[in-house]
């Protein structure tokens, strides 16, 4: 069985599987990172929403094979450590996770991780281009929320960009 | 002290009214100080008021003014009721294992602040777990009705303030001091000199001496700390830091990832596989097993269950509503239609009417159904997101040849259900696979099973009859016909489940027509209202639906109505006004009529909408904008819906006691964005006997590009001392708005559900194999 070694939330690690399992089913079944839900396997539902290398991605989509020994996947369990300890909230997480904790968004919880990753890579992104995030940046998230937690989504991201 | 320091919210508001010479009565209770390692304290509710003695159900209209569905779900549960603990730990946490389902409605936060406010301890030290099957508990381990707050309001009450006087009595002895001079806070009981002891250093003594009875009385309203103050949920810490936990989140030893592959037509079952063997060489897959419903593969990873779902070549025999599609089964229903008394249509008495027709929705959650099963020849344990536990226990038992006792079943809290977990199909589909595989399984189902195969709300057929005598009405009659609605779960154990279960679906006819009957009022001054169901099709995979009748119900009633002030040249807000009997939905109204701004000047091609509910002990109020002009309806985002926009939203809602107004406002706004979806965008099209939905690209659930971006909730004051329900109250009055306000916009009423059933909005995936492979772009996708 083929090696895979790439780095995950800070450290390097290598897995024995196939090279086309996506990168979803050797975080969740292999490596125990949960974080990253299954909603479809089709990347249409965002719920496994992280980051590579710095930028939104969704595993469910990658085989681990595309994978480098330098890729970076950070997922919602890794995301505090992208800021420094100084821009960390009271409870030591990244701005996007605290503002999501004030404004109590999460319901179920089943689709947040992923919704709290797509948002901090909105914010980059906008921030990249010098523009502040408006609703027709909002309405450009795909990230599904059967519990329609829309409106405080809506106002954590708001919240957060102005905590990054 | 002030309970709230939102005025809005304030739960002591009504307390005034409340003092009557049984008031004092009314709060006093006795419950057990138990035996145990530290204290354990339970409920008894031999005090408490019997039931209302109007609790035979009338066959009058208007049934739920009088005796609703929340009053036989609490009445089924008083029985049992004193049979839940509040234990008090060492370290000074209480801890309390809730015999209901958090599915991401907020019980779990509301029950921690009942028990922090009679306790007199902080949120964050109340612990609530989710308890696991407890036979015992009959009819009251059911999470259904939007009625957990409403039946364990009290019993969760008693139980802590029992835990709370064995403390005090503890305390007393330790401190030397008597009950009387102590003052208990942040669980910590002081003395007047000072001394003082800890909730955690009483635990062990105030739990010793063995059993005892003791009487409590309860905080009265007005010295709410806990209650009515807006609280964070106490799960959110985890829910952001992607470590809470559902049921494929768990670390149960080999149970590896299991999917099943299922029949191209809908319950269609497995007859052989042709390569079984060819399967069970793919990378990674242990086992391939043919189970009743499909054949189950148990690999490594999913992705390797998804290669070997695929590969799967099995002959199929045909599911019951094989060659049905949406048009044959309309036919079906209109057939089943009783007739409609006649009313008369004369230039004085004039007849207004309204035929509509709702297409099948999907209850679907983000976590599609799951089970963890452990079955051995000895007994079977199984973990899942269960509001029925008991009964599922009950019928995994009988499918495995077990006796109950030998089946474990253990509640995980669930992302979502909106209906969908009061069946345990993956819980019953997972002990089976198990127990032919002889191994532990992780099942879980693909989002195209959950889609097409899982349960959802019905079909059905909603036929409004309404006389106008000049400005009167005089006559209100409403018939719903559908496709059955399943409540085979009974009231969450197996005696009633199997009353439901009985031949030719008399049974399960009671069940419906009961619920129908105490869920459904027109809440106007309409003359004589009668309304009817008939249900006519049982081969469909259904279950309530958040809200179950009542969105299509209130739908076709508000369309009506904007008819009836249409011809009485009314205003749809007057007119309701006019025509409202109750005080309560006449300030909800009110309400959102002066925050919404209804009436302002609207451009052509955007209008408002207004409607009203009343259920689960409370009403509501929904004002909508909505846009349906062409630069709307004709923006264009891939893979996606987008059509008329709602822009704006002003809800009001009166729930009796707001026990969390930051949850309750939650669950509104969750409902706001159910009911834009049932009007505009989400429905199951059944083609050829299978639904062609596959996943959350083909079905259209609300997004951010639909959502408004405008949404104001409004928790009323409310004179209630008592609360209601809250999970499915968003719904109903939020559909009708947006019907009301498309008619409005349009200048046409619609008449089917969604408006864009008609039009199929997707390619439809393939039936075999029937899950879709995943991509493999990612990379060149990322943002």
């Amino acid at each position: 069985m083929p090696e895979q070694t790439f780095i995950v939330n800070g450290e390097r690690v290598t897995v024995d599987v196939e090279d086309d399992v996506r990168v979803l089913w050797v975080l969740r079944d292999l490596l125990g990172i949960t974080g990253p839900k299954y909603g479809c396997g089709i990347n249409v539902c965002k719920a496994c929403t992280s980051h590579i290398n710095g930028k939104a991605f969704n595993p469910c989509a990658v085989p681990v094979g595309q994978l480098g020994a330098d890729d970076e996947v950070t997922t919602i369990e890794g995301l505090p450590d992208q800021v420094e300890p100084a821009q960390r909230g009271d409870n030591g997480l990244h701005p996007m996770q605290e503002a999501w904790l004030e404004r109590d968004v999460a319901q179920c919880g089943y689709c947040q991780p992923g919704q709290i990753m797509a948002a901090v890579a909105l914010v980059n992104k906008v921030a990249a281009s010098g523009g502040q995030i408006t609703d027709a940046d909002l309405d450009t998230i795909r990230n599904i929320c059967r519990c329609g937690t829309y409106t405080r989504i809506r106002e954590a991201i708001r919240d957060g960009a102005s905590r990054m | 002290m002030t309970p709230s320091n939102d005025p809005s919210c304030d739960p002591a508001a009504g307390a005034q009214a409340a003092l009557s010479p049984y008031a004092v009565d009314r709060r006093r209770f006795v419950g057990y100080v138990l035996g145990g390692a530290t204290l354990v304290a339970a409920a008894d509710l031999v005090l408490v008021d019997p039931p209302p003695a109007g609790a035979e159900i009338p066959t009058l209209p208007q049934v739920p003014e009088l005796y609703d569905l929340n009053d036989m779900l609490t009445d089924a549960a008083r029985p049992t009721a004193n049979l839940i603990t509040v234990t008090i730990n060492e370290d000074g946490t209480a801890s309390f294992e809730l015999p209901r389902m958090e599915v991401g409605q907020g019980i779990t936060t509301s029950t921690a602040m009942l028990i922090a406010e009679e306790l007199d301890l902080p949120v964050d030290r109340v612990r609530v777990t989710l308890a696991p099957a407890r036979p015992e508990l009959l009819f009251n381990q059911l999470t259904g009705g939007s009625n957990t707050t409403i039946s364990t309001y009290t019993p969760i009450r008693v139980a802590a303030a029992v835990a709370r006087k064995a403390l005090l009595d503890a305390a007393a002895i330790v401190l030397g001091d008597t009950v009387g001079g102590l003052v208990a806070k942040a669980g910590v009981i002081t003395a007047p000199g000072g001394a003082s002891v800890t909730y955690g250093e009483l635990a062990v003594r105030a739990g010793s001496g063995g059993t005892r009875a003791v009487e409590v009385e309860l905080k009265s309203e007005r010295d709410f700390a806990v209650i009515g103050q807006p609280t964070n949920r106490v799960d959110a810490l985890a829910a952001v830091t992607g470590s809470k936990d559902f049921t494929t989140d768990l670390d149960v030893p080999d149970a590896l990832p299991t999917m099943v592959c299922r029949a191209p037509t809908l319950n269609g079952t497995p007859v052989s596989v042709r390569n079984q063997a060819a399967v069970e060489a793919m990378p990674g897959v242990t086992h391939v097993a043919q189970v009743s419903t499909g054949v189950a593969v148990r690999a490594r990873t999913y992705g390797q269950c998804i290669d070997a779902v695929r590969a799967l070549d099995v002959v199929w025999k045909d599911g019951p509503v094989a060659g049905e599609s949406d048009a044959t089964i309309l036919k079906k229903l209109r057939a089943a239609q009783l007739p409609m008394p006649k009313l008369p249509n004369t230039p004085l008495a004039q007849t207004v009417s309204g035929d509509f027709t709702f297409y099948f929705r999907s209850n679907s959650a983000m976590d599609t159904n799951s089970a963890i099963a452990d079955v051995r020849p000895d007994g079977a344990t199984i973990w899942s997101g269960l509001k029925s536990p008991i009964v599922a226990q009950q019928q995994i038992a009988l499918k495995l040849g077990m006796s109950p006792d030998k089946v474990k079943v253990n509640v995980v809290t669930a992302g979502g259900s909106f209906g969908r977990r009061l069946f345990f199909d993956a819980a019953l589909e997972a002990a089976e696979i198990s127990q032919k595989m002889a191994a532990p399984v992780r099942l879980m189902w693909h989002r195209a099973d959950d889609a097409r195969v899982g349960r959802g709300h019905p079909m059905g057929t909603c036929r409004v009859q309404a006389t106008v005598l000049g400005n009167n009405v005089l006559a209100f009659n409403q018939s719903l016909t559908c496709v059955e609605t399943d409540f085979r779960h009974g009231l969450g154990e197996i005696i009633t489940a199997a009353a439901a279960d009985l031949p030719a679906g008399v049974g399960n006819l009671g069940f419906a027509q009961t619920i129908f009957a105490l869920t459904q009022e027109v809440p106007y001054d309409f003359g004589a209202v009668v309304q009817t169901l008939v249900e006519t099709d049982d081969r469909f995979n259904t279950g309530s639906m958040r809200n179950i009748y009542s969105p299509d119900v209130r739908v076709a009633s508000e369309l009506v109505v904007d008819r009836l002030a249409a011809k009485m040249r009314m205003d749809p807000y007057q007119f309701r006004r006019k025509f409202q009997r109750n005080e309560r939905l006449l300030a909800v109204l009110d309400t959102v009529a002066q925050a919404g701004e209804w009436g302002r000047p609207m451009p052509a091609g955007t209008a408002q909408g207004i409607a009203i509910h009343k259920e689960y002990k409370g009403v509501s109020a929904c004002l909508v904008e909505i846009d349906t002009r062409p630069a709307t309806t004709g923006r264009q985002i891939r893979n996606a819906v987008t059509g008329p926009r709602v822009t704006r939203v002003t809800f009001a809602i009166d729930v009796g006691l707001a026990i969390n107004p930051r949850g309750l406002e939650a669950q509104m706004q969750g409902g706001i964005n159910d009911g834009i979806a049932l009007a505009l965008t989400s429905s199951l099209h059944l083609r050829d006997g299978h639904f062609l939905e596959a996943s959350w690209d083909n079905y259209f659930y609300t997004r951010q590009w639909n959502t408004p971006p405008d949404v104001r909730v409004i928790v009323m004051p409310s004179e209630e001392t008592v609360p209601g329900g809250a999970g499915e109250a968003g719904v109903a009055a939020s559909f009708a708005a947006v019907a009301c306000a498309y008619a409005r916009a349009t200048g046409t009423m619609p008449t089917s559900f969604p408006i864009n059933h008609a039009q199929l909005s997707f390619e439809p995936k393939p039936f075999v194999p029937p899950v879709p492979q995943s991509p493999t772009d990612g990379l060149e996708l990322t943002s």
